[in-house]
């Protein structure tokens, strides 16, 4: 059985229109992508959708109240409200390095949350 | 004070800009942003998707712009923080304030316009009601959330589907709030479709096409809105008013290049894109004076924002150095058949770069139509789209040889 299955890549702002074809016995195909995220996403999409979680925690003593973070790797869709509810309970201290982590292994998937960007500590310098 | 090339503005345009001028050789590079930090508005887009043509990555905002930050300082460029703009002469005379400096005067001999742009407001699209607090722009909100730490509201209805304000509908719902749902006036999404998907698809927040706020009640805050369908003229039909109570309203209804500076010039302006027009080397009407980014028209991605700042940049210190090339009698490009606008509007005839890309917008949505370019009235190139949108950027690149001789280019989309 050939099974022709459509999707709106989120990778970029192009949105490219994906058809992925699903045939027995073969290996998944993927058009309409115009670079390789594409061909990934309709992939994942069609057999265990993931986004990349991006939210904000709450910093002491930063010259911001709250950092963004971010997955460092796509999570399962299904997740994301609870990792969101966990990321509520933290909270970090300033200075903070891009990069950095600020929470391990986040509900067992292997994937730490990290700042997304670097934060200064008040009345360090600027 | 003198300076070689001075970009206002310290977003990704104007980052790019700065950097590219530097390292073609221009040593005294100044960068002007009105802000207490560099990178425009991308410390507040928290969400990922940034970068994916020219770090072929997907970064978030701050990532994206704490990239270009991280280079400018290994740089001589000079970064002057808080400081506003408030005139500039014909001559290239710009003058500055700052608490720092106090009044600054600057001569400079190139100037890299990069203002960006800033949202259209309730007051813009006229909506009837009362004026309660409550009514917010996407990016305010946005700004609120990721920079600020505060929650504007508990139950939102978002006005308009720009994809800063589908961007919201995720944040609010992930940080508790309840989203009743997004009205368009227009028949079609405003947004990318990228975001009609994991935005709202992913949340289940509901979009409604063809319908608009007709009224915002509330005395201290906002209590509740009367939404509406709207005919083909976009007036809304009577008897299909229904009261939505909530207590925030956001403002998603389009951005504007922020052009007051370049008006004082003054440059040449395109009604169509808001901004002023520009050759393939981001040169504007007057000669010296660039401008990139969302300033000149507003972009999808901000890749092509760094790419367009990369090549103002690049210009400036051609210019600087007495090579870049006369404009005399350039090539004129015209918007044809469902074409809004091009960008450049003219082109040198012998061009910048090797390659010219044309970036332009449809008008109307439209399915299996062919992208042609004409050379004076000759098809010079064609490719066909599955489907094109208003609020998806197209472009074309041609090598710059094939226009040498023309007089008109013009960009046209069109069943076959």
């Amino acid at each position: 059985m050939r099974k022709v299955h459509e999707f709106t890549c989120i990778g970029c702002p192009s949105s490219c229109e994906l058809k992925l074809v699903e045939e027995e016995g073969k290996k998944l195909e993927v058009t309409g992508s115009g670079c390789k995220i594409g061909e990934e996403y309709a992939i994942k999409e069609f057999t265990a959708p993931e986004r990349v979680l991006t939210s904000t925690v709450r910093v002491e003593n930063g010259v911001l109240p709250v950092l963004p973070v971010k997955s460092e790797k796509p999570i399962p869709k299904k997740l994301i409200r609870e990792a969101v509810r966990e990321l509520a309970k933290v909270k970090v201290k300033a200075p903070i390095k891009q990069g950095s982590v600020v929470y391990e292994n986040m509900l067992n998937t292997d994937v730490n949350v990290i700042a997304s960007r670097s934060l200064e500590g008040k009345g360090l310098g600027q | 004070m003198d300076v070689d090339t001075l970009v206002i503005g310290g977003g990704p345009a104007g980052l790019a800009a700065a950097l590219s001028a530097n390292k073609n050789g221009i040593k005294n590079v100044m960068l002007i942003e009105r802000g207490p930090e560099l990178g425009g508005i991308l410390p507040q887009c928290i969400h990922d998707g940034f970068g994916t043509v020219i770090f072929k990555e997907r970064l978030t905002g701050p990532e994206y712009a704490e990239r270009y930050v991280q280079e400018i300082k290994k740089t001589g460029i000079d970064v002057k923080l808080e400081t506003m703009v408030l005139q500039i002469d014909r001559d290239k005379r710009v003058i500055a304030v700052n608490p720092a400096d106090g009044l600054l005067d600057i001569q400079v001999k190139t100037l890299i316009l990069a203002m960006g742009c800033r949202e259209r407001t309730r007051q813009q699209i006229l909506i009837p009601g009362d004026r309660p607090a409550g009514i917010f722009t996407a990016g305010v909100a946005q700004r609120y959330i990721n920079i600020e730490g505060i929650m504007p509201g508990k139950k939102i209805v978002i006005l308009g589907s720009g994809d800063v304000g589908l961007i919201m509908a995720r944040r609010f719902s992930l940080e508790g709030a309840e989203v009743e749902g997004v009205y368009e006036i227009m028949p079609v999404p405003g947004g990318l479709t990228r975001n009609l998907v994991q935005c709202l698809q992913d949340y289940e927040i509901p979009l409604h096409l063809s319908q608009t706020i007709v009224d915002i009640k509330g005395k201290e805050r906002v209590e509740g809105v009367t939404v509406a369908k709207v005919d083909s003229k976009m007036k809304p039909i009577q008897g299909t008013e229904r009261f939505v109570p909530c207590d925030t309203v956001i403002v998603s209804v389009g951005l504007i290049p922020e052009n007051e500076l370049s008006e004082m010039v003054p440059l040449a302006m395109d009604s169509a894109t808001g901004g002023p027009i520009v050759d393939e080397a981001m040169e504007t009407s007057e000669a010296g004076v660039f401008a990139a980014g969302n300033v000149v028209h507003v972009h999808d991605l901000v890749d092509d924002v760094s790419t367009e700042g990369e090549v103002a940049g690049k210009a400036a210190a051609r210019y600087v150095m007495g090579e870049l090339k006369e404009r005399e009698n350039p090539t004129k490009v015209e918007a044809g058949e469902n074409v809004r606008y091009v960008v450049p509007q003219v082109i040198r005839k012998k061009s910048f770069e090797e390659n010219v890309k044309l970036f332009f917008r449809v008008k109307e949505v439209q399915r299996n139509v062919s992208v042609k370019v004409f050379s004076d009235g000759e098809k010079i190139y064609s490719r066909k789209e599955r489907v094109v949108r208003p609020p998806e950027m197209l472009s074309v690149s041609l090598p710059s040889s094939v226009l040498e001789k023309t007089q008109v280019v013009k960009v046209v989309v069109e069943k076959e």
